[in-house]
C-alpha cells in the first residue's frame, strides 16, 4: 500500500502528469455537473467519452489517416495504411455484432460520382494541413497550432459552403433545379437558391445508398450482415490491400533484413506480420479504435433504446431545448464516430450568432440543425479527441505548444479549407465517408478511399514541387 | 521558423524542421539523405511526434542506421547513419 502511494506520489510530481490528472478531473467534473442538469446528458456523454478514448487512442497509435495515403506517395511508408486496415477489419466485426444485436445506428451514404470527386478534394487538402480531421483534433490535444487553424478552416469553410448563394447557384445543371423544385419542401426552405441546397434536393436525393448485404438481396439477414456487409464489403477488400502493401511497400526491405534469397510461402506470411506489427503502437491503436468505434455504436443504440428516441433532438425538446432544432426537430446525430459536421455546426453556430441566416439550408435547417455547442453531442465527440489526446501526449512528454511556420500556417487554413469542401461534397471525411462506411456494409466508402487516394497522389506532387521551390529560394540556409 | 539544413562537420549534416507539421519532416529528411553519400551522419531536430513514426518506418525500409534518439520534452534530436 506504501509502495503504492510512493509510486503515486512519484507520478504526480511530474508537471506533465500534474496537468493531465487536471485534464481528467476537468471532464470528469463537467460530466457530473451535466448529470446534476439532467441524467438524460447521459446520452451526449456518451459522445463526450467516446471521444476521450479516440483521443487516448488515436495520440498513442500516431495514428492519423492522413499518413495512410500519403505517406505511401510521399516516402513509401505503409505504416499508418496498415493500422488504418487493422482498424477497419476490427470495426466491422464488431459492427457486425452491433448489428445483430439490433443496436445499429448506421445509415448507408448516396452511391455517386459526388463521393469520388469530395474524397479527391479532401485527399488532396490533407497533404497540405499534415492531418486528416481526426488527426488535426489530436494533434491539437498535443498543443499543435497549426492543426487548431485546420480545424477552425474545417469548420468555417463547411459552414460557408452549405449556406452560401450566389454567382455560383448557375454552375449547377438546370435538371438539378428542376428536381429540387420537385422535392416541394416546405417554404421556410429555399432549396433553389444555394448550389449545396440545389446539389442535395437535386442530385444527391435522386441516389440511392446500400448495403453489400441488400445489394446482394441478403439485407435484414445474420448471414447478409456476416458474410456480405463484413465479410466481403471489409474484411476481403482489407486482406487483399495488405497483400498489395505488402508486396510494393515493405517485402523489399524485409528480404533485405532477413537476408533470406529465396522466400517460401511461410517467410511471406511471417514478412505480412512483421508489416502489421512493425509500429506496434499504430496497430494497437487501430485494435482499439476498431472495438471500441463499435462498441459506441452499440451504446449510443441501446441509449436511443432506452430513451426511445430516434435522435438526440427528441431529448433535448423534452429537455426543454428547442433552440437550434432543425424543422424537423433533430440534431447531427450519427450515433458512431463521426468528425466534420459537429465541426461545420460550429462554424455555422458562430456565423449565426454574428448575424448570418443559415437556418434556411438544408443542411442546418432541415437536416442538422444548429445546436448551441454546448448542446451539440457529437461536437463533445470532437472536444473529447483533443482532451483525450492531450492527457496521452502530457503523459508521454510529448505535450508541447507548437507554432506553426508561416508556410505550415498558410498550408493549414488553405489544405483546411479544401477538406471542408471536399467533406460537403464527398458527404464526409476519412472518418464518416469512409471509416464508418466499409465497416457497416456500405462500399461506398471504397469508392471515398480511391478518391483520397488520388487527390493525395496528385497533393504529393504538387507539394514536391512546392518543397523544391522553395529550397531554391532559401539556398543560403538549406544545402538542399 | 523557416527549415535549415547544413553541413555541420565532415560527413555531418544537421536538418531543423521544428515547427513544421506532416508531411514537411518527412519529406525534408528523405530529401536530406538522398543529398548525403553513405556513411554520412544526419542530426535532425523535429517536434512533430507522428512524423518521427514515419521516419523511422523510412529507415528500416531503406537501410539507414537510426543510432541516437533524444526525446528533449516536446521535441526531438535523431541521429541517422546513411547506409
Amino acid at each position: 500500500m506504501l509502495g503504492t502511494q510512493t509510486e503515486n506520489t512519484s507520478w504526480l510530481s511530474k508537471s506533465n502528469n500534474r496537468y493531465a490528472a487536471g485534464v481528467v478531473s476537468f471532464v470528469i467534473v463537467c460530466s457530473l455537473m451535466a448529470l446534476s442538469l439532467d441524467s438524460r446528458f447521459l446520452y451526449l456523454l456518451v459522445y463526450a467519452w467516446f471521444g476521450v478514448i479516440y483521443g487516448v487512442l488515436l495520440q498513442y497509435g500516431r495514428f492519423c489517416m492522413a499518413s495512410a495515403v500519403r505517406d505511401l506517395f510521399a516516402v513509401k511508408v505503409p505504416r499508418m495504411a496498415v493500422g488504418m486496415m487493422i482498424a477497419v477489419a476490427l470495426y466491422s466485426v464488431v459492427a457486425t455484432v452491433v448489428t445483430l444485436a439490433g443496436f445499429s445506428t448506421f445509415h448507408p451514404n448516396a452511391l455517386g460520382w459526388h463521393i469520388m470527386i469530395g474524397g479527391a478534394i479532401f485527399g488532396f487538402g490533407i497533404v497540405f494541413t499534415g492531418g486528416c480531421a481526426s488527426g488535426s483534433l489530436y494533434k491539437a490535444g498535443e498543443g499543435n497550432m497549426s492543426s487548431m487553424l485546420v480545424i477552425l478552416a474545417i469548420s468555417f469553410s463547411q459552414a460557408i459552403v452549405v449556406s452560401a448563394s450566389g454567382w455560383w447557384d448557375n454552375m449547377v445543371p438546370q435538371s438539378w433545379v428542376s428536381s429540387a423544385v420537385a422535392k416541394d419542401m416546405p417554404s421556410e426552405l429555399s432549396v433553389t437558391q444555394g448550389w449545396f441546397d440545389i446539389f442535395t434536393a437535386g442530385y444527391v436525393w435522386d441516389l440511392k445508398g446500400t448495403t453489400m448485404a441488400e445489394l446482394l438481396g441478403m439485407g435484414g439477414t445474420a448471414s447478409g450482415a456476416i458474410f456480405a456487409n463484413a465479410f466481403l464489403t471489409a474484411i476481403l477488400p482489407v486482406t487483399v490491400i495488405l497483400v498489395l502493401l505488402y508486396k510494393f511497400y515493405f517485402r523489399k526491405g524485409y528480404v533485405r533484413r532477413t537476408g533470406k534469397t529465396a522466400m517460401s510461402m511461410k517467410d511471406e506470411l511471417a514478412g505480412l506480420w512483421a508489416m502489421c506489427t512493425s509500429s506496434k503502437n499504430t496497430a494497437l491503436a487501430g485494435i482499439g479504435l476498431g472495438i471500441f468505434a463499435g462498441l459506441h455504436m452499440y451504446v449510443t443504440g441501446a441509449l436511443r433504446d432506452h430513451y426511445d428516441i430516434l435522435n438526440f433532438g427528441d431529448l433535448l425538446a423534452a429537455m426543454g431545448y428547442q433552440s437550434g432544432l432543425s424543422i424537423q426537430d433533430t440534431v447531427f446525430d450519427p450515433g458512431y464516430w463521426y468528425i466534420t459536421t459537429q465541426e461545420a455546426q460550429w462554424g455555422g453556430w458562430v456565423l449565426h450568432q454574428l448575424g448570418v441566416e443559415n437556418m434556411g439550408n438544408i443542411y442546418f435547417g432541415l437536416e442538422n440543425g444548429l445546436p448551441n455547442p454546448l448542446l451539440n453531442a457529437p461536437g463533445f465527440m470532437s472536444i473529447g479527441i483533443i482532451l483525450g489526446a492531450s492527457v496521452m501526449a502530457l503523459t508521454r512528454g510529448e505535450f508541447k505548444w507548437k507554432k506553426p511556420s508561416i508556410e505550415s500556417a498558410i498550408f493549414a487554413v488553405v489544405g483546411g479549407t479544401l477538406m471542408g469542401i471536399g467533406a460537403r461534397i464527398g458527404m464526409g471525411c476519412n472518418i464518416g465517408a469512409f471509416f464508418a462506411t466499409v465497416t457497416n456494409g456500405d462500399p461506398s466508402g471504397w469508392i471515398y478511399l480511391l478518391g483520397m487516394v488520388i487527390g493525395s497522389y496528385v497533393g504529393v506532387k504538387v507539394f514536391a514541387w512546392w518543397m523544391d521551390w522553395s529550397v531554391a529560394r532559401n539556398q543560403s540556409e538549406c544545402a538542399l | 521558423m523557416a527549415m535549415t539544413f547544413n553541413k555541420i562537420g565532415d560527413g555531418e549534416w544537421k536538418l531543423n524542421v521544428c515547427g513544421y507539421t506532416c508531411p514537411h519532416p518527412q519529406m525534408y529528411t528523405k530529401k536530406a539523405l538522398q543529398k548525403m553519400e553513405g556513411g554520412d551522419v544526419l542530426i535532425l531536430e523535429f517536434d512533430n511526434p507522428s512524423s518521427g513514426e514515419s521516419i523511422l518506418a523510412m529507415c528500416e525500409a531503406e537501410g539507414n542506421d537510426l543510432f541516437d534518439k533524444q526525446d528533449l520534452g516536446g521535441s526531438f534530436s535523431w541521429k541517422i547513419r546513411k547506409a
